[in-house]
């Protein structure tokens, strides 16, 4: 095969949520684009996704990309196959102490022009009348939304495609060579490589460490208005960004078909798929704290995904460090689909010679070579 | 013959023998058991709790198998379609 | 709560109730769980007007000292456990050996108005009849494929029921060989007569099915292809079933291999119906479609096995062969013909969970994938209907079961083994 080699101006592997938008924003800027995907499209961490498109503050990194990224999403809001569902997100406090510290959240989130406000006890139970009594208040974000993430990634691969984008479907990319890739067939393909691998990444790139964090999601029948925002307790940060084996947190989310999902675990030493009965018993026992009826809802189905994880908790993104005309974009843990269009967009503004919309040092994958 | 259950289906009274089922019994009110996704009426199809399509609410649970669920005294089933 | 059992049956229907039987002659603690409210299964299922058959009346009587879990459905498994869901709360039932009896349900494939409430399967009308469901006077065609058309109606028959004509897709010379074929196996032959003698009167169409249903917000008639061109009939019914198909879930759950060489897959048993897993037998319709005198051999041989008799177990071995013999003719002889598979338009509704149609398929060679994009097979049914055309359509297997294998209360996921109604009143009633 080799002297046939297909040359193009990017060629990008894995067609998750990250690696789909990477090639839709390449090839809106008539970008000659290859995209290579062994699965379904989106069929990774993609797949398993709760679909929250959602600020968290605690990092001023991943507060800016985020932020960004929420404004491009906008452009999603009328497309049907998005699902899109502006449910916003209503942080749930336990007592005064969680209530007060989400003052200071309310500030950071309104310095990167996300709009937050408190919410006493009477009127979170107003809002939401499902939760259990007792509760000392909350946070509500209103403009947040859910979406369907594999649909739109499948969306995404099929607008580049019709921009000419190829999508080697099927096919994995085995090696990364000087001036291209190669696939499982022996296809080579030429040009500048951005690797969007999610948890696979250290197949091609053994340098950048990333670990894979195991999580369970149960889904229910439909019960249309029983829960009417994204729910999410305001001790979820220390569940999502601390560094325990394992942890749970209330995460409870109304589908647009009025089917509720209901979240979340993180694990780091779970590397099989299978469903563990005692974390799903955990994380069910967290959500019956909040909100009691859940009890007795159909669940449908349970499943588990892992989110790609960096050592520092921040994606990689930039140019791969040593190397020339290669290109990272990975580790998003439990935001990729928020952050995904926006990390596409600085990607492309990088590998384009540009100087990107936000500050693009916090992510660069340079901070694992030093 | 064996003695009668009484309950109701969407406000209306139905007997029923002892051991019947409540798709039995909502068979005597209705054709409809429950509206699809697309709104679009639905009945039983497999008779024996593997299809779905006879989910009613009983006592106000829904979703509930009409076909699996034994008929019981006072009853009040209500169909969705 | 937990209990424990020495050995555990998962299913009662015929296979189930031999294997408790058998098991309980050692002297084991047995337990026999079913979803249903009763014992019987498919072919024994209670009928609350007609007395029941003899031998199932036995079988049920035979069951003392066992354990019976009526209503108990199986939803997870743990190591040497089933989750169980009950109307009130969730159990634990965790066993020395395990007998899965999880028969079969019926192959029920899409064609143009089939979603139209009236119409069901034919061993599904036939259920819904026994559980009371009012078919006295009804104008009902059955439509399919098998000797359960012929059960069908004459169940149908006994409750009043006006049988219309029985389908049968497969062409007359095939039926008329398997009829001959019949004769090695007297007693269905005796058995085959019998039926047909109580239907005398009901047309038997050989080559012939229910191309579509007709009908507004219900089903009015049915559009039939015969040898002899397509005609029109009105019913109030109609019952179409296509043969069936191995339930194989809670198999696959506990990590049992499955045979997969044909479009459904079933459990892989050795000759003393052991599965891949240690303490793990199954009999029955779930290790392939037999029929009832199957059933009851290969549950008793499973429950001798449960209880540690291998000497018991093997003197039915060659019974047990004579009979399987029995599910081949049947396969051979019934096989669908081709056109059956082009029945759904476009437009037809495959998922009838979800309210896709196969058009929304196309370009999809992967259950997966098809799920991802179309939410084909995400309903209640967990795939276990669109999953299973599709798979005899060609188009892509089902997907693997994961837990829980029935929707089930997310208390029960969760472990919790009181469940009150008020909390699902309360849950469902915000
Ligand atoms: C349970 C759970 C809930 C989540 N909830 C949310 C949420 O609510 N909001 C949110 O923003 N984020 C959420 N996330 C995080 C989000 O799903 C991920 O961050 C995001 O999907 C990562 O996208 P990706 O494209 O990098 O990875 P993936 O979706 O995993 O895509 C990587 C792709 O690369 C392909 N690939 C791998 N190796 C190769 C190779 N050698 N050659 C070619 N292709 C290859 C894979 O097949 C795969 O399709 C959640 C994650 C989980 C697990
Ligand atoms: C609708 C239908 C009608 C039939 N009618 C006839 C007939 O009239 N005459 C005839 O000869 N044959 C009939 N058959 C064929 C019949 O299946 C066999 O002859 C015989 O019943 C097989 O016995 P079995 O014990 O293997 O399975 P079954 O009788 O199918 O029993 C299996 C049992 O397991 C239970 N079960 C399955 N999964 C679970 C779970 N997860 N949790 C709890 N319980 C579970 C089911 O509720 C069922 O009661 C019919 C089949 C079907 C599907
Ligand atoms: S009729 Fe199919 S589940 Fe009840």
């Amino acid at each position: 095969m080799s002297g046939s080699t297909a040359t193009f101006d990017l060629i990008v592997v894995g067609a998750g949520i990250v690696g789909a938008s990477c090639a839709d924003a390449a090839s809106a800027e008539g970008m000659r684009v290859a995209i290579v995907e062994p699965g379904p499209i989106g069929g990774g961490a993609t797949a398993a996704a709760m679909g929250h498109l959602v600020a968290m503050d605690d990092d001023p990194a991943e507060l800016a990309l985020a932020s960004y990224s929420l404004g491009l999403w906008e452009s999603f809001a009328d497309l049907k196959e998005a699902e899109f569902s502006r449910c916003g997100t209503l942080w749930v406090a336990r007592d005064d102490r969680e209530l007060a510290a989400a003052a200071a959240r309310i500030a950071r989130l309104k310095a990167a022009d996300r709009d937050a406000r408190l919410l006493d006890a009477a009127s979170l139970h107003e809002l939401e009348p499902a939760l259990v009594q007792g509760l000392a208040g909350g946070m509500l974000v209103e403009r947040e939304a859910v979406v369907y993430p594999p649909r739109v990634a499948n969306h995404l691969v099929r607008r580049a495609q019709s921009r000419g984008t190829r999508l080697f479907a099927g096919r994995r990319a085995q090696a990364l060579y000087r001036g291209g890739v190669q696939l499982d067939d022996d296809t080579r393909l030429g040009g500048p490589v951005l690797v969007a691998t999610g948890c696979a990444l250290p197949d091609l790139l053994p340098m950048l460490p990333m670990r894979a964090r195991k999580g369970h999601l149960v889904i229910t029948d439909r019960y249309p208005g029983l829960i009417r925002h994204q729910l999410l307790e305001l001790g979820y940060a220390d569940s999502a960004h601390g560094d325990a084996d394992s942890s749970v947190a209330f995460n409870v989310q109304p589908r647009p078909t009025g089917q509720i999902l209901i979240g979340s675990s993180r694990e780091f030493q779970a590397n099989d798929a299978s469903v563990s009965p005692s974390m799903v018993q955990r994380m069910l026992e967290r959500s019956f704290a909040f909100v009691p009826r859940l009890r007795g809802l159909q669940a449908l189905r349970v499943w588990t995904g892992f989110r790609p994880t960096t050592p520092d908790g921040r994606p990689y993104l930039g140019a791969v460090p040593g190397a020339v005309d290669q290109w990272v974009a990975a580790g998003h843990e439990g935001l990729g689909v928020t952050t995904a269009l926006g990390s596409a967009k600085l990607m492309i503004d990088l590998i384009q010679g540009r100087r990107p919309a936000i500050d693009p040092a916090p992510y660069s994958p340079w901070r694992m070579a030093a | 013959m064996s003695a009668m259950v009484r309950l109701t289906v969407n406000g209306q009274a139905v007997e029923v023998p002892a051991g019947a089922s409540v798709a039995a019994a909502v068979a005597h009110a209705t054709q409809r058991f429950r509206r699809s996704v697309h709104d679009a009426p639905r009945a039983p199809l497999c008779g024996m709790g593997v299809c779905f399509e006879c989910r009613v609410s009983v006592d106000g649970v829904v979703h509930v198998r009409a076909c699996l669920t034994p008929a019981g005294e006072g009853m009040q089933v209500i169909t969705d379609a | 709560m937990r209990e424990h059992y020495d050995v555990l049956v998962a299913g009662a229907g015929p296979a189930g109730l031999a294997a408790a039987q058998a098991a309980v002659s050692h002297g084991a603690r047995v337990g026999l769980l079913d979803m249903q409210a009763r014992p019987g299964g498919q072919v024994w299922r209670h009928d609350v007007r007609l007395p029941a058959a003899p031998a199932a009346r036995q079988a049920i009587e035979a069951l003392q000292g066992v354990k019976l879990l009526a209503r108990h459905s199986v939803v997870t498994a743990e190591p040497s456990a089933l989750r169980v869901e009950t109307p009130t709360g969730s159990d634990l039932l965790s066993f020395g050996s395990l007998v899965l009896a999880t028969g079969a349900r019926e192959l029920l494939l899409p064609f143009p108005g089939w979603t139209l409430p009236g119409v069901t399967g034919a061993g599904g009308l036939q259920a819904l009849a026994k559980q009371g469901w009012p078919v006295a006077g009804k104008r009902v065609v059955i439509g399919g494929s098998g000797p359960l058309l012929l059960a069908a109606a004459d169940t149908l028959r006994k409750h009043g029921a006006h049988v219309l004509g029985m389908h049968e897709q497969a062409s007359a010379a095939t039926v008329r060989s398997f009829a001959w074929q019949l004769r090695r196996w007297p007693a269905r032959a005796a058995q085959a007569a019998g039926l047909r003698l109580r239907l005398a009167g009901v047309p038997y169409r050989c080559g012939s099915f229910v191309r579509e249903a007709i009908g507004g917000d219900a089903v009015r008639g049915a559009v039939i292809e015969t040898p002899h061109g397509t005609r029109q009939v009105e019913c109030d019914l109609l019952a179409v079933g296509y043969g069936l198909v191995p339930n194989t879930e809670l198999a696959a759950l506990l990590g049992c291999a499955l045979d997969e060489a044909d479009a459904h897959p079933r459990v892989r048993v050795d000759a003393l119906l052991r599965t891949s897993v240690a303490n793990i037998h199954a009999a029955g319709e779930a290790c392939g479609i037999g029929g009832l005198a199957v059933a009851r051999i290969e549950g008793a041989m499973a429950g001798h096995m449960a209880a540690g008799d291998v000497a018991a177990a093997s003197a039915l071995l060659p019974r047990r062969d004579r009979e399987r013999r029995f599910g081949a003719l049947l396969a051979r002889h019934f096989t669908l013909d081709p056109r059956l598979r082009e029945l759904a338009d476009e437009r037809t509704l495959v998922c009838r969970c979800e309210d896709v149609a196969l058009g929304a398929l196309a370009g999809y060679d992967d259950a997966r994938a098809a799920k991802l994009a179309t939410r084909c097979g995400m309903g209640a049914c967990q795939g276990r209907i669109c999953g299973t055309a599709l798979a005899e359509l060609g188009r892509f297997p089902r997907g693997g079961a994961r837990p829980p294998i029935f929707p089930a209360r997310l208390a029960t996921l969760a472990g919790l083994a009181d469940f009150s109604p008020d909390d699902a009143r309360r849950g469902n009633r915000p």
